[in-house]
């Protein structure tokens, strides 16, 4: 066994300021290892605390069309079809039917092979969520394990961006990262960012998925986040909705906090995305509260905060109609998927 | 030495569980006397909605049971009714102000209707069923499916009835694969919750019945409008007044909005009918091609 010397790290403007110029695993590790340990306790019972929160009438009307506003309408499954990923994105432009003032999605989230009959089937109204379109999200980076070599990852990224893309979800490695190396983890994040560049020099925004249920602790959550927005991710993401527990509020709570210490150290803003398990509105709304009371409600917009959910979106109009018409809902009211 | 006694505080009955009101709210339960008897949880129209959610998950399973081992489910309710006569002979003695006789005929009466249904449960569709004459090398089948999720009312203060009003609605309603989401007798709801305890330990699965305690007159109209409720059994909803004078007829209004099927009130309790059970089936008609040899 040879025992690796401190090697340089692919430089990020964002590692430099904080670490230094002369960028190595050594200081990475020294400074996720130097992190303050989390109270577990007092995270359960705050993120507790904050779901304790009752919204009702016009607050409530405001978070249901926020919850619809930025989410992430998703379908990742084996079975996937053009046929399927177009009535995904009819749901996302008009998510109820029998009620035209429902805003649209911020994005569909699709395999990366989808994103062709995505972007054809948005036609005019792929674009910016914050003006009212859809973009087009896909999962990249052999989604969910992650388990290929970089060389496959990079290049499921390029061909993701290159079909038009707008967003990319990438998972790290966690193998890599619950053995220590978080020098490979770091670089191999670098790497897709920079794969994320489109030939008119824009980017496509990446998200970085921690799969916070694989990383065992709260302590390992919080390095995980450190180490994905030192290496340049625009949003950090919980999870690939393919492993249990997947989205949770602690987990969620902790990462915006990560955020929260980001912005006041540097006064820029990350996002943050929960993925995964969250099927009611009422769990939804309470993730809301959580975003208002840690990093503030400016961050409730499609470029800062995103849901990455399958069946939220019913349940969301489903609460919508009956607010509308007075009267309980059901399922036969809402398409199937 | 004397012994304070222990009075009860009810909860509801959603979903093969025992939850508190979602309101908190209780309401006192007096005997035919005025004297008290216990707590009873005072259902809110979230409770109702959870019911209805409850109902509906467990449509599936129910109605794609056998139709033999529906009655069996059925009929076990009737042992177990038989086995625990004596609490429902005490709690109707107390809470209707009737001799042990009358008690006692009613609980009787009550088991007896549980085993009538549980009997149909495997033959009601080849009466209400039937292979109809085509001039044609088919078949011809129309054959009666549940509905799905009722809302049903219980009459309400019906002398000798707060077992066996009750019975006699739910009976006929899940006897063919229907689920039902009930709302007790208001003054008199101990048979129904001590039902519920029966229902808990039979073989019924979860959410096939759930109980409601509580104002009929407040709850019914949410199930009324209900739009994830195929029907609405109002034979108990005779003598219902809304906080503004609504009736019966306002939830039958109501109902219409999302094309629910309606049994309109009857006086006193609903007789063991046949027509009990086809009020809440669908005729589904299906050909077949015969053999041409």
């Amino acid at each position: 066994m040879t025992i690796t010397q401190p090697v340089g790290l692919a430089p990020t403007d964002r590692a430099e300021r904080l670490l230094g110029g002369d960028l190595t695993e050594t200081a990475l590790r020294l400074h996720l290892e130097g992190l303050s340990g989390v109270d577990a306790v007092g995270l359960e019972q705050r993120a507790a605390g904050l779901s304790t929160r009752s919204i009702k009438t016009t607050s409530k009307a405001w978070a249901l069309d926020t919850i619809i506003r930025t989410c992430d309408l998703t379908t990742l499954e084996g079975a996937d079809t053009p046929g399927k990923v177009r009535s995904l994105v009819a749901k996302a432009i008009t998510p109820d039917a029998t009620d035209l003032t429902t805003p649209s999605v911020a994005a569909v989230c699709v395999y990366g092979d989808m994103v062709p009959y995505a972007v054809e089937a948005l036609g005019a109204r792929h674009g910016d969520p914050e003006k009212g379109l859809v973009s087009v999200a896909a999962v990249a980076t052999a989604f969910p394990s992650g388990r290929a070599s970089l060389a496959i990852k990079l290049a499921d990224t390029r061909e993701a961006v290159a079909a038009g893309a707008d967003e990319i979800d990438m998972v790290i490695d966690r193998g890599a990262f619950l053995s220590g190396q978080y020098g490979v983890v770091f670089d191999q994040i670098v790497a897709v960012k920079e794969a994320c560049a489109r030939p008119d020099g824009s980017r496509a925004h990446l998200k970085v998925i921690l799969e916070t249920g694989e990383l065992q602790t709260y302590d390992n959550v919080k390095r995980a986040s450190w180490l994905a927005i030192l290496a340049g991710a625009d949003f950090i993401k919980t999870s690939t909705g393919k492993v249990s527990p997947a989205a949770t509020l602690p987990v969620t709570l902790l990462m915006l906090e990560v955020i929260r210490d980001w912005h006041r150290i540097t006064g820029e803003k990350v996002g943050m995305k929960p993925a995964g398990g969250i099927r009611s509105s009422k769990d939804a709304v309470r993730y809301l509260v959580t975003v208002a009371e840690t990093v503030g409600e400016e961050w409730l917009t499609p470029h800062l905060w995103r849901f990455g959910a399958s069946s939220l979106v019913n349940d969301v109009l489903l609460q919508r109609q009956k607010m509308r018409t007075g009267h309980y809902s059901g399922p036969d009211y809402v398409t199937v998927d | 030495m004397s012994r304070l006694t222990v009075p009860k505080t009810y909860k509801l009955y959603i979903g093969g569980k025992f939850p508190r009101s979602e309101s908190g709210r209780t309401y006192e339960v007096v005997s035919a006397k005025g004297d008290f008897l216990a707590n009873a949880a005072k259902a809110s129209r979230k409770d109702a909605r959870d019911a209805v959610v409850a109902a509906r998950a467990a449509v599936g399973g129910w109605a794609g049971a056998t139709a033999y081992n529906r009655g069996q489910v059925i009929y076990r309710i009737a042992e177990l009714l038989e086995g625990r006569r004596a609490q429902f002979v005490d709690e109707i003695q107390s809470s209707e102000g009737v001799t042990a006789a009358q008690a006692s005929a009613q609980v009787d009466t009550a088991i007896d209707v549980w085993v009538w249904y549980a009997g149909w449960a495997d033959k009601y569709a080849q009466v209400a069923g039937n292979a109809n004459p085509v001039s044609g090398p088919y078949f011809n089948l129309s054959v009666p499916e549940p509905t799905g999720v009722v809302a049903a009312v219980a009459p309400q203060g019906v002398p000798s009835g707060s077992l066996l009003g009750l019975v006699s609605v739910i009976a006929p309603i899940v006897v063919s694969g229907n689920t039902v989401v009930v709302v007790a007798d208001e003054a008199a709801p101990l048979s129904a919750i001590s039902l519920s305890e029966v229902l808990a330990t039979s073989d019924v699965p979860g959410g096939v019945i759930n109980m409601l305690t509580g104002s009929a007159a407040e709850i019914m109209p949410w199930l009324a409008a209900h739009a994830d409720v195929n029907a609405l059994d109002l034979s108990g909803a005779g003598s219902l007044e809304g906080a503004k004078g609504e009736s019966w007829v306002d939830l039958q209004l109501a109902a219409a909005e999302t094309l629910k099927r309606v049994v309109p009130p009857v006086a006193g309790i609903p007789r063991p009918a046949l027509e009990g059970i086809t009020a809440f089936v669908e005729t589904k008609t299906v050909w077949h091609t015969k053999s041409m040899l």
